[in-house]
Parts: C-alpha cells; sequence; structure tokens
C-alpha cells in the first residue's frame, strides 16, 4: 500500500511568552496508506488536534517532517480536506455559497461552481436547504454542508476533527453510515480523530492509539477485520467487535487514566 | 394602544408649550410659540426656499459618510491586518481618537473655506473613526476555524481579504451604521452652523444673530425629521444588508 500521508518521528514544542515550553508531540511516527479509514484515539488533550493541524499544513513541527505523496510538506496541504471539530462554515454565507466556495476559490465559473454545490447538497441531505444562513441550521445540517464544503473539492485526503461528537446519538450514527457510503464510493484516504473508541472500531480499517500527553505518540495499532460494507450501529453487536473493542480498552484504559489523573493534578 | 399614548403625550407637550407661551410663564422671545414655529415651517416649503438648503445639508452628509465609510474600511483593514504598523501608529491613532474632532471646525473653515469642503472634512473625521475602529475588531475578531477552514479551501491571500476578512469587518461597519450616519449628520449640521453660506445649520446661525427664535426652532425640527428619515433608510438598509447574522427575535427560524 502506498504512503499517501507519513509523519516521521515528529515532535511539537508549544511556547509560551514567558518563556515556558510544552512538548505537545513528542517523536510520532505515523502513516496513512492509500484509500484507508485510518482513527485516531487518545485521552483528551493529549494532542490529538495538534496532529491534524501537522497534517493539515496548518501547523509546521518543530522536529521531525511530514511527508504527502513522498514529498515534505510546506504551507497548506492542498491534497487534504479538513472537517474541523468547531464551526467552520462562513456565517455570512448561506449554505449553498458555503459549498460552492472551494470550486470558487480555484477560478471554477460561479454558475459552475453553484451546480456542483448544489449536488453535494443533495447528497448530503440538505436538498431545499441550500438557501439558509449558518444561524439557520441545526449542528446536524451544519456538519452536512461543512462535509460537502469540503467533498466538493475531491481532495485525495480526507482529515477529520473528531467531527461528530457534538450530535446526538441517532443523528451521529446516520451520518456516521453517510461517511462510509461516501468513502466507500470514493476510496479516500481518511485521517479521524476521535475519543470514541466504538466509532474508531466501526468506522476504520485500522485504529491507532495515543499516550497520554505531554509528548504524545501513537503506543498501539489495531487492524479492524470487520466486514465492509458497515451499518454502524449493527457491527457493534456483533461478538468480533466486542472482542476488538475490549482488546483495544485494555490498552488504552492505562492512558485515559493516566490523563485523568495529570488533569485532576493540574 | 401605545401609538394612541404617544400621540397624546406628543399633543399634551405641545399645549402645555403653547399655553406656556400665550401665558407669558414661557417667554416667547426664548422659546419662541408652536403655531409660528410651524407657520415658518410651511413657508419654507411653499416658498420651496428649503430645499436648496436640505439639498446642501445632505449632500455634505452623504459625502461625509461615504468618504469616511470607505477610508475608514481601507485602513481599518491594512492595520487590522498588519500588526506591525499598528502597534507602531498605536499612540497616533489613540491621540486623534481621544482629540474632541469637533473642534477641528473652525481649522477646516480656514482651510477649507465657507463651502461644503469644510463640512465634508468634519463630518469625514468623526465617521472616519467610527468605521476604523470597527473594522479593527472585525478583522480581529475572525473566527480562527473560518479563517483555516478557507484556507485548507484553497484560498489564496487575497481571497482571504476579500471572502473572510471584508465580510467579517462589513457586518460590524454595518451594525454601526445608525452611529456613523447619524456623525455625519451632526458634523456637517455643526460646521454649517460654525460658519457658512447655505445649509439648516446657516439657517439655524442667520435667525439666532436676528433674534428670531421661532425660525431657530423651525430649523430644529427640519433637522429632527431629517435625521429620523435618514435612521429609517439605515434601518432598511441594515435589515437587507445583515440578513446573515443570528437577530435576537429569532434565532432560528427552522
Ligand atoms: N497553540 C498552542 N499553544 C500552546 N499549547 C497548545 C496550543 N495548542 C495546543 N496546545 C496544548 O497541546 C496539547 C494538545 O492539544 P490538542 O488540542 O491537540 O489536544 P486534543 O487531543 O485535540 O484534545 P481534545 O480531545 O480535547 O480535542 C494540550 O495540552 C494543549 O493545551
Ligand atoms: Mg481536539
Amino acid at each position: 500500500m502506498t504512503e499517501v500521508l507519513a509523519f516521521d518521528d515528529v515532535g511539537v514544542v508549544f511556547r509560551d511568552a514567558h518563556g515556558g515550553a510544552y512538548t505537545a508531540v513528542g517523536g510520532a511516527t505515523l502513516s496513512v496508506g492509500e484509500g484507508e479509514f485510518l482513527s485516531v484515539v487518545g485521552p483528551t488533550g493529549c494532542g490529538k488536534s495538534t496532529l491534524l493541524n501537522l497534517a493539515a499544513g496548518l501547523l509546521s513541527p518543530s522536529s521531525g517532517a511530514v511527508r504527502v505523496f513522498g514529498e515534505p510538506l510546506r504551507g497548506i496541504n492542498h491534497r487534504a480536506g479538513y472537517l474541523f471539530q468547531a464551526d467552520s462554515l462562513m456565517p455570512w454565507r448561506s449554505a449553498l455559497d458555503n459549498i460552492a466556495a472551494g470550486p470558487e476559490f480555484a477560478g471554477v465559473p460561479r454558475a459552475l461552481a453553484r451546480q456542483r454545490a448544489e449536488e453535494w447538497l443533495v447528497r448530503v441531505g440538505l436538498a431545499g436547504h441550500g438557501q439558509k444562513y449558518p444561524h439557520q441550521m441545526s449542528g446536524g445540517m451544519k456538519k452536512r454542508a461543512q462535509l460537502a464544503q469540503t467533498l466538493v473539492i475531491d481532495p485525495p485526503i480526507l482529515l477529520m476533527d473528531e467531527p461528530f461528537s457534538a450530535l446526538d446519538v441517532q443523528t451521529r450514527q446516520l451520518m456516521e453510515n453517510e461517511l462510509l457510503a461516501l468513502w466507500q464510493g470514493s476510496r479516500k484516504s481518511v485521517l479521524f480523530i476521535t475519543h470514541d473508541l466504538e466509532e474508531a472500531i466501526s468506522l476504520s480499517d485500522r485504529v491507532v492509539i495515543l499516550s497520554a500527553g505531554p509528548a504524545t505518540r501513537p503506543i498501539a495499532e489495531f487492524t479492524i477485520d470487520l466486514p465492509r460494507p458497515r451499518d454502524v450501529a449493527e457491527i457493534r453487536m456483533t461478538p468480533h467487535f466486542l472482542q476488538l473493542q475490549e482488546r483495544i480498552w485494555a490498552v488504552m484504559r492505562e492512558e485515559v487514566l493516566k490523563a485523568y489523573k495529570q488533569g485532576a493534578a493540574a | 394602544m401605545i401609538t394612541l399614548g404617544r400621540l397624546l403625550i406628543g399633543i399634551l407637550l405641545l399645549a402645555l408649550w403653547q399655553i406656556g407661551t400665550v401665558t407669558g410663564v414661557l417667554h416667547p422671545l426664548f422659546f419662541g410659540r408652536p403655531e409660528r414655529i410651524l407657520a415658518v415651517i410651511v413657508q419654507w416649503f411653499v416658498s420651496g426656499e428649503i430645499w436648496q438648503h436640505l439639498a446642501v445639508t445632505i449632500a455634505e452628509t452623504l459625502m461625509a459618510f461615504t468618504l469616511g465609510t470607505v477610508l475608514g474600511v481601507a485602513a481599518g483593514l491594512w492595520l487590522g491586518l498588519s500588526t506591525h504598523t499598528a502597534a507602531l501608529l498605536d499612540p497616533f491613532i489613540k491621540a486623534a481618537n481621544a482629540m474632541p474632532r469637533v473642534i477641528l471646525a473652525p481649522i477646516f473653515g480656514m482651510w477649507f473655506g465657507l463651502g461644503m469642503t469644510s463640512k465634508v472634512a468634519l463630518g469625514f473625521t468623526l465617521v472616519f473613526f467610527i468605521v476604523f475602529f470597527n473594522v479593527l475588531q472585525g478583522v480581529r475578531e475572525v473566527s480562527p476555524t473560518v479563517l483555516n477552514g478557507v484556507r485548507m479551501l484553497g484560498a489564496t491571500r487575497g481571497q482571504l481579504l476579500r471572502h473572510v476578512y471584508l465580510p467579517a469587518a462589513l457586518s460590524w461597519v454595518f451594525s454601526s451604521l445608525h452611529v456613523s450616519v447619524g456623525m455625519a449628520f451632526v458634523g456637517a449640521v455643526i460646521a454649517e452652523y460654525l460658519g457658512s453660506a447655505r445649509g439648516i445649520g446657516y439657517l439655524i446661525l442667520q435667525a439666532e444673530g436676528m433674534f428670531d427664535v421661532d425660525t431657530v426652532f423651525a430649523g430644529i425640527v427640519v433637522l429632527t425629521a431629517c435625521a429620523l428619515v435618514l435612521d429609517g433608510i439605515v434601518g432598511i438598509a441594515e435589515k437587507r444588508l445583515l440578513v446573515w447574522q443570528p437577530r435576537a427575535d429569532h434565532t432560528r427560524d427552522n
């Protein structure tokens, strides 16, 4: 499998104004293969978003290197689409115009950009809601619009930062299934961040566990050999899923406890 | 119901004023007489004398507003995006803003004469700083997530400016429209009052020189009506321009 995205011994040190330093990521090595759905799970505050920002090129590593299709990454990663944890829609654009933004920036004529946006609007289940502004949309609708906004530019790599964590369970499972269907049709390489182990297992080909911070890095990885296509709600009931979950949780538990103790001490 | 109440209060105030001046409790030389004030206003509009003055005052207001807004947006974007220049110029900006700018009117009068330019100049200095500080704030408070999102969508620096910073800044400008239009108007009228050959401020100045308090009040009434109309237009424009912003009365309409 060819490597689409790779972290080579990457370190990130944040310095504050008082000369203090915090090592968020320490010597992380990790790679995402072509067409692979990789989930990264770790306790809260360990450095998951930091890792994703590195992959996006929004942050440069203090040491080591990030490679995209074998080339060292400099500046923004234009081969990647980023689904943020927080709201990233432009509040002054309607859903449709938000989705049309990417093609528009790339110089696609306005009419064509809107036509493509319209197609994606339908594909993510927002048909008829194109004229709504972000403040008029529910959390789930905004996530769908964000997803369409990212997918319309057809990036080979998809970076997702806990995209569904703010949704209720039903909407969440619905969107997870939709994501799997869309991914299955396009076979993009996905780097998916979550703190929810079940979500990671039900979506992924591979799950990587991060250590608690500081200096987080991958400490274990598991191949998820569950059959596809999957239904995220049903697959959670299968014995094999439960076995995997038990095995991975045994490793993750310790890190979560560590992070919890640090949180309590701080 | 509330309209009726307001109407009654208005009539009551006018009646008290009228009674006060008729009985001599309020001296007509200082307080005027409502019916004479009305007569002056009617006379202005019947003879058509008022239009040229009104046109001048409104033209000055619009020019001051346009100039102040355009340059305020430009300066705000520029300093909002280049932190170093902003830090360098900070004390000068603070001083210019702290200065009671109305006092510049006589200086503008000397520089630009008694024509419209000196009025536009005063209105401009009032509008410019309001817009400038709003844009500065708008640029600094752009959500980093929105910014990063747009960068990930492939926007160039120019596209970031046009599609993120400008709309973010303009939303602040639009929400301060009432204040800035009002300030343009105030600037124009005050500058006229301090020395001019035309405009509503000039009419008031003339009447004051002749102790014609009825005409002074008539001018004030016309100015107030004019300000209310401007404010109403701004209100309509605001609704059109800020459709994308949540309003307190209906946070969501789905
Ligand atoms: N710009 C920054 N400056 C200083 N410290 C930072 C900065 N960004 C992140 N950190 C620190 O780095 C660590 C990792 O942050 P990060 O946001 O990557 O965590 P996370 O795993 O995504 O957390 P969560 O699960 O809560 O989203 C945290 O301790 C955070 O305080
Ligand atoms: Mg995070």
